[in-house]
């Protein structure tokens, strides 16, 4: 059917509302169960999937399909717990389920009408039913991810039963483009691509020009590593964006979108032809929509692997099927862009905000966030945490409370060191930071920036040089190399931290590697140049006795940086069991039966195995080197303590 | 052993068109002409669907290497031609983007994610295991064709690090002895349908 006023949609919410006012915590009268399975990327990796199908067989083998319907749904942002499910009614929540658990939990909770203890999440040593007991949803404040997790993405009727296209339909039959552009303006909305730009400003930039055709354009190539939020919001919400751009199209006078998304998201990429087929179906997107003459259609554009399309004219040039390469601007794209028309690109997550601003209102809006950002945001937590997943806040949320409330700490009892956000062009966050309310000023004035929300949490073992090289490494690898302080630039900054980590530095290196930075950091085309620097000037600023340890020391306290690693074994320890012998490659280790065994430095290849398989944990690695000052030079190798090398 | 057998068997296969090519006309198998015109009516199929809009040769090449496994010099070629495009635009295309291949795979693609999550959870460890293990290099194929050892951008999966991804299927915590594990798993496939012909 195609839909054509608000009474239409009315009716297809009718329809589909009961299944939603369950999942909400209300009774519905159906008398049915749901089961909410995640079918994320990170939940179907974990066989999400297989449970799914097994679950649906096991309900044919036993006549439930009457009573118990099966749902598939986006992330519930628990990542590391998956695969999860969730049962209604009793919005009970269960982790790390099996294609094995099916047959339990169908006895069990669907039958006998008991609660699956062994599969329910473990806080704390504390079993909790519910999603409400479990920390890492107390916390969290969703309001763009409020569909993930909620509805089918697969099914548009869920979709419209949360009000969904109900405020597109408002606008466009009743509606002046410049009273919504207002609106978002006035909610305070920012960029939440990375660098925070007046949302409004930019619809009202491309709504200005007089000239067509236009095009809304979405920027899905979330290329930061560790950064997975526009994977989970097409995933869970694909409408959420459709509906934002359909907007956008009214407002600045564009007929035709295109949605960019990363190949290798191909969960996302099937969801998107899913939404985009199904709205297509119902006349919300295509020719004379609710049979006005407004017509906007949206197309898909799959990335081909390159970081360098995620900043914004490279991603035109990308969109047009050709080579990734920035421009330099102005012209902006919301002046010049497709196929040098006017063209408003967004990110993912700044156009799921927009369909709740028009519904829930901008004074709502504004009311969540920091005097300068406003809203929330969403962030994936990943690295050496706990709770790995995707989680949202208001703006001003402290780290503190990300890292240890909600992210549960970090494993092993280890301490932690810093957080990384941003990516490749933020910065490394050190431990005395962790009260700051994060919003895009204050991320900035510590020498980061929000980027588009990845955040990586990094403990005591991890060597802040190393991840400097990583960074540098991946961004000199995607250089598109256009222009020459990006291209040799980052080549150069990498050599020197490559000869940092191999012991090869210098004290000079330092001074070197802070003054290129800030070169290409001034020098750069675009916005991967420009940043690419900024991993290395943060964790200098931060960590830069870990640098001088490194260079002058040659050591790597963390223990990583593996030129640098020194493996000795403790006599006391060692039971001369012969075990590291047999298992050493290189022959570097000898010894005979009740002899502590030992190793030979200069034949080590410092490939760990052997601290492997100790049974008595006798072999240490790194810094165990004793300090020691050769005349000659002046210099000083290995570290020892911190007393004796002060005593030097 | 199971590499070695399968390597003899290759090579066997492989020298008897060879000898043939020597002693007369280069001669290919009918059957493997019809496949190679059949994948050229496929992409022929898909170039007409996407040449009506304009800035599709990134999905048209994305759908050629699905058809042809990689972007050999004579499907840029012939991609240029049918779209209208200057053959150096297509290859300036091909080699810009890191999804593109020029060289053949392996029947198996390893991809390793190097994104951060995984990185710092020992994505290296896994790569150079793997790399020691196949005796390649990181973007390089073994010599049997089975696996093409390669690193990945971040797939998103950070809650289940390391990854491996195997032609598409995601492998998450795949430490190094994961890792060896998987692909023993994918040996042993090949193995068991080798024997079966």
């Amino acid at each position: 059917m195609k839909v054509k006023n608000t009474e239409d949609l009315r009716e297809i919410k009718d329809e589909f509302f009961p299944l939603i006012k369950q999942r909400m915590g209300y009774s519905n009268g159906l008398g049915i169960t749901q089961v909410l399975v995640c079918s994320g990327t990170a939940c179907s990796s974990a066989e999400s999937q297989d449970f799914r199908l097994e679950l649906e067989r096991e309900l044919d083998r036993r006549n439930l399909r009457d009573n118990v319907r099966v749902f598939k749904t986006g992330c519930f942002g628990f990542c590391q717990h998956g695969p999860i499910i969730m049962v209604h009614p009793g919005e009970v929540f269960y982790s790390k389920v099996r294609p094995e658990d099916v047959k339990e939990f169908v006895e069990t909770h669907l039958i006998s009408g008991r609660v699956v203890e062994r599969l329910l999440y473990q806080n704390n040593g504390q079993k909790a039913n519910n999603i409400e007991d479990i920390n890492f949803f107390k916390a969290q404040k969703r309001i763009v991810l409020r569909n993930c997790g909620v509805i089918d993405p697969e099914e548009i009727g869920e979709y419209i039963a949360r009000d969904g296209y109900f405020a597109l339909a408002d606008i466009i039959l009743n509606k002046k483009p410049a009273e919504i552009i207002d609106r978002i303006n006035k909610s305070g909305l920012r960029g939440r691509g990375g660098a925070g730009f007046p949302t409004g400003l930019k619809w009202e930039l491309a709504a200005g020009q007089n000239v067509s055709p236009k095009y809304v354009l979405c920027n899905g190539d979330e290329g930061d590593p560790g950064a997975f939020m526009d994977r989970s919001i097409l995933e869970g919400d694909p409408h959420s964006i459709l509906e934002a751009m359909t907007v956008a199209g009214y407002c600045i006078g564009a007929a035709q979108g295109y949605i960019y998304v990363r190949a290798e998201y191909p969960i996302a990429v099937e969801r998107l032809e899913t939404a985009i087929d199904q709205a297509r179906e119902y006349g919300l997107l295509g020719k004379n929509l609710f049979g006005t003459s407004f017509d906007f259609d949206i197309g898909l554009r799959l990335g081909a692997g390159a970081f360098v399309c995620g900043e914004e004219t490279a991603l035109l040039h990308s969109v047009m099927g050709q080579r990734g390469e920035p421009r330099p601007r102005p012209p902006y794209p919301a002046q010049e862009g497709l196929w040098g028309k006017p063209t408003l690109i967004s990110n993912v997550e700044t156009y799921a905000n927009i369909p709740v601003i028009l519904r829930e209102g901008w004074e709502w809006y504004k009311g969540h966030g920091t005097s300068s950002s406003k809203g929330s945001k969403v962030f994936s937590l990943a690295g050496k945490i706990n709770n790995t997943g995707l989680i949202e806040v208001p703006m001003g949320t402290s780290l503190r409370t990300i890292v240890f409330d909600i992210g549960g700490g970090i494993p092993g009892g280890k301490k932690f060191k810093a957080v990384q956000t941003g990516g490749p062009s933020g910065g490394c966050i050190p431990e005395k930071y962790l009260e700051l309310p994060i919003d895009y000023e204050s991320l900035k004035e510590i020498g980061s920036m929000m980027g588009s929300g990845g955040m990586i949490v990094m403990d005591e073992e991890n060597c802040m040089v190393d991840i400097a090289r990583f960074y540098v490494e991946f961004t000199q690898d995607e250089s598109c190399g256009r222009c020459t302080p990006c291209r040799v630039g980052t080549k150069r900054l990498l050599e020197i931290l490559k000869r940092i980590t191999e012991g090869k530095g210098e004290m000079e290196d330092l001074e070197l590697l802070e003054k290129l930075a800030f070169d290409i950091r001034d020098a750069s085309l675009c916005g991967l140049g420009q940043t690419a620097p900024n991993p290395v000037i943060s964790t200098m600023r931060y960590f830069k006795e870990e640098y001088i340890a490194h260079i002058r020391d040659k050591t790597c306290p963390a223990g990583v940086c593996k030129a640098l690693l020194d493996f000795t074994i403790d006599e006391a320890k060692c039971a001369a069991c012969g075990l590291c012998a047999k298992v050493c490659a290189a022959g570097a280790i000898t010894g005979a039966g009740g002899q502590p065994y030992r190793i030979d430095p200069d034949k080590c290849l410092k490939c760990a195995a052997c601290v492997a398989k100790c049974p008595k944990k006798a072999i240490t690695k790194g810094v165990r080197k004793e300090a020691v000052n050769i005349a000659e030079t002046g210099i000083h190798t290995g570290t020892g303590s911190q007393e004796e090398r002060a005593a030097l | 052993m199971v590499q070695e057998t399968y390597l003899n068997k290759k090579a066997r296969e492989s020298e008897i068109p060879e000898s043939f090519v020597y002693g007369g006309i280069p001669e290919e198998k009918p059957d493997e002409k019809k496949i190679q015109e059949n994948k050229f009516s496929e992409l022929d199929r898909y170039i007409n669907l996407y040449k009506k809009e304009p800035g599709q040769l990134i999905i048209i090449l994305q759908k050629a290497q699905d058809i042809f496994g990689h972007l050999p010099e004579e499907v840029q070629a012939y991609i240029a031609e049918k779209t209208g495009t200057p053959v150096s635009e297509v290859n300036g295309v091909v080699t810009f983007y890191s999804l593109f291949s020029t060289e053949p795979r392996g029947k198996y693609t390893l991809d390793i994610c190097m994104g951060t999550a995984c990185y710092i959870k020992g994505a290296q460890e896994l790569m150079d295991t793997l790399k020691d293990n196949l005796q390649v290099d990181a973007g390089e194929t073994t010599r049997n064709r089975l696996f093409t050892v390669k690193s990945t951008r971040c797939i998103g999966a950070c809650g289940l690090a390391p990854i491996l991804v195997v032609n598409g299927e995601v492998h998450g915590n795949a430490s190094s002895g994961e890792g060896m594990k998987i692909i023993q798993k994918y040996r042993k496939g090949e193995d068991s349908e080798s024997k079966k012909h």
